[in-house]
């Protein structure tokens, strides 16, 4: 069971895919222009790095090492289409809104490294939660981005929220005369805002460090000898 | 000092494990490519439904459901890419007719000098050469900025900006003056974002004046027909 909060941590936290890998911010830079655009891709990214788990968790003894990169890539992509066209057909009114988000996955090298540490070296449910618990790594950092950038860019929260779900709307934060700050919207906000998110985490990690540092020199406090050492 | 049986049957087991690795790969690329195959037959006719849906709410957004009265689905032509309108393909027109007597022709346009590129949109323009409304279909303008143009994107809910081309017509407004304000002509801009409004005020009046021009012909042409621009008369 430990195994599995290990895996949940590392998805969250620890090997956070954005915040300490930094990895899949194409994607992650052009869509986080507001909350529900993040939620979304970060959502079709989740049932996406699931089912590449899982399969390449399932197909992993008959691949060979070599040519392993180009067979992850193929069964990535046609996953990608399968969900593309499965959401298409059953789920049009949701596909109106992430459709244009579904393709974009496929450039997500979050997907790829998963495939490639992960699930080609364990079995299938562990492969499946870790690729639930990156995506869901994923899905918090680039929905606080868009929230952020949202809020500073156009001073709402939840704008296109009736897109999904049509009896809600957006909530104006700032007062509706307020100008907009264009820069939190182009790419160069993105950047400044994961910047701040990034040093955030940074400073986190490094307090929690510090204490463990003091709590086991508390706990063995250095002999002369090894002080001098 | 080396053993040429040693290197022949080493070379062999080279050459068999490229082809056994080949063959798999062969292997898993046919299997894949047979489930996008199957998914995309198997989804194509509900794709296919969900697309014709779309089409037909995008014409009801643009044309009222009361004003015709014959089937618009089969009362449509092909039009092939016209200069005016700056579609890159073929794409329908279709004609509504109250009575039998024509009351509007819908079809797609598109701006190709957004601000971030194309924008795609719908038109409905009744024979007395108005506009009777206006939607975009696509684009990818600033979020927050230059979306504006879409209704469902513009923060005014009462009277978006895109509803003031509404029932207008060079009768109205004048071909000079069918620009946005700052280019000296009768349409409002948002201020910031005059590139996008620009783009979507000037492919309406190019696609009103193609439709003024081209009206006569395009309802007197069989359903299902194509227009062709150089075989008609003149």
């Amino acid at each position: 069971m430990s195994a599995y909060k290990d895996i949940a941590w590392n998805g969250i936290w620890k090997q956070n895919t954005i915040l300490a890998q930094l990895l899949g911010l194409c994607p992650l830079l052009a869509v986080s222009t507001t909350f529900v655009n993040a939620v979304s891709l970060g959502l079709a990214t989740i049932v996406v790095m699931m089912l590449a788990n899982f399969a390449i968790s399932a197909l992993r003894a008959l691949i060979p090492y070599e040519i392993r990169i180009p067979v992850f890539v193929l069964i990535i992509a046609a996953l990608v289409t399968v969900v593309d066209l499965a959401f298409n057909a059953f789920l049009h009114d949701l596909y109106l809104v992430l459709g244009i988000f579904i393709p974009l996955i496929v450039t997500n090298c979050i997907v790829l490294a998963r495939v490639e540490a992960f699930a080609a070296k364990n079995g299938l449910r562990a492969a499946t939660v870790d690729g639930l618990m990156m995506g869901v790594g994923f899905v918090w950092v680039i929905g606080l981005l868009g929230a952020v950038r949202e809020f500073i860019g156009q001073g709402t929260i939840f704008s296109g929220v009736e897109m999904i779900f049509p009896t809600l709307s957006g909530i104006q934060v700032l007062p509706a005369d307020y100008p907009g700050f264009l820069i939190a919207i182009l790419p160069p906000g993105a950047f400044f805002v994961l910047g701040l998110l990034i040093a955030g985490r940074n400073w986190i990690e490094a307090r929690a460090n510090q204490r463990m540092l003091e709590k086991r020199l508390h706990e063995h406090p250095p002999t002369a000898s090894a002080a001098g050492a | 000092m080396t053993d040429p049986l040693g290197i022949a049957r080493r070379e062999s087991g080279v050459l068999r494990i490229s082809l056994r690795t080949a063959a798999i790969m062969l292997a898993f690329t046919m299997v894949f490519t047979a489930l996008m195959a199957g998914t995309y037959k198997l989804t194509a006719p509900m794709v296919a439904a969900s697309a014709l849906a779309e089409k037909l709410r995008l014409i009801g957004e643009v044309l009222p459901a009361g004003s015709y009265d014959n089937d618009l689905m089969t009362d449509a032509i092909g039009l092939p890419p016209q200069a005016l309108l700056g579609q890159e393909d073929d794409t329908r027109l279709w004609r509504a007719r109250k009575n039998g007597q024509p009351v509007a022709l819908v079809f797609e346009a598109a701006a190709r000098d957004g601000y971030s590129g194309r924008i795609g949109l719908i038109v409905a323009i009744d024979t007395g050469g108005r506009l009777l409304a206006l939607r975009v279909t696509s684009h990818k303008e600033t979020p927050g900025l230059g979306d504006y143009i879409d209704p469902k994107k513009d923060r005014n809910k009462t009277r978006p900006w895109i509803t003031q081309f509404g029932k207008l017509g060079f009768d109205s407004v004048p071909r000079d003056k069918w620009r946005v304000k700052k280019d000296g002509g009768h349409f409002d801009q948002a201020a910031g974002a005059t590139i996008s409004a620009r783009a979507v005020t000037n492919a309406s009046g190019r696609a009103l004046a193609w439709a003024n021009e081209n009206r006569d012909r395009l309802f007197a042409l069989p359903a299902n027909g194509r227009f062709e621009p150089q075989g008609g008369k003149p």
